[in-house]
């Protein structure tokens, strides 16, 4: 239905963006999980920053293909995917707490800090660009492409 | 003291089936939720497929927004049963 509109893909544009941008904060979140939790703390937050990336990654891939395809495939691959994310979701943090570094307060906190403040970073900008659709939202000085 | 072991496994009991419940549960909203979104933005790409983009975008974003309730239940889950 709206491939022949959209060329691109919006949701692969946003997915690659929110793990682009969280790559400034993720590393510094590690280190601090590290000092509070020691090695298995910053070993579950890298394994929560992956979970958090992995699902939003998901997702775009599976609701691209479905608008390509048609409205009842867009239909089915959001609602369909989305439990079937939930359910790997499930079987990896499972399969994980078998491990002996595995250390659930700061996987938690790092899943749900990370998708919340991931998607409020994108929707600052992602709100700006449907405002005002002509806007450049590059720095003052930078060079254009 | 056998009856202070089997409080202690009644209670591990309960908890993972308060965890398992919770997430199953937690999950309905957003199921419910993400079904309204994608319903209405497929409604907007049929009526209007020159903002297909848009729609899209919003979508997604809608989708994920929702998705954090399920997530919170997953956390949830996640702190019942492991700690």
């Amino acid at each position: 239905m709206s491939s022949a509109v959209v060329e691109r893909s919006p949701e692969r544009d946003l997915a690659f963006d929110m793990a682009r941008r969280s790559l400034w904060v993720f590393p510094a979140w590690v280190v601090v999980s590290g000092f509070i939790w020691g090695m298995g703390g910053a070993l579950s937050s890298a394994l929560g920053y992956v979970l958090v990336i992995g699902n939003l990654a998901a997702a775009a891939v599976l609701m691209a293909w479905g608008a390509r395809t048609s409205p009842v495939a867009l239909m089915g691959a959001t609602l369909g995917g989305f439990i079937v994310r939930l359910a790997v979701l499930a079987g990896i943090v499972l399969g994980a707490s078998q491990l002996s570094f595995f250390e659930p307060v700061p996987l938690a906190i790092t899943i749900i800090a990370s998708h919340l403040g991931l998607l409020a970073w994108e929707i600052r900008y992602v709100s700006l660009r449907l405002a005002a659709p002509g806007l450049d939202l590059q720095r003052p000085g930078k060079e254009q492409k | 003291m056998d009856l202070l072991a089997q409080a202690d496994t009644a209670v591990d009991g309960l908890k993972a089936l308060g965890a398992g419940l919770g997430y199953g549960l937690a999950a309905i909203g957003p199921g419910v939720g993400i079904g309204l979104v994608v319903g209405n933005a497929i409604t907007a790409m049929a009526r209007q497929p020159e903002s297909a983009g848009m729609v899209r975008t919003t979508m997604f974003l809608g989708i994920a927004f929702t998705e954090a309730l399920a997530l919170i239940g997953f956390v949830v889950f996640i702190l019942l049963n492991f700690t």
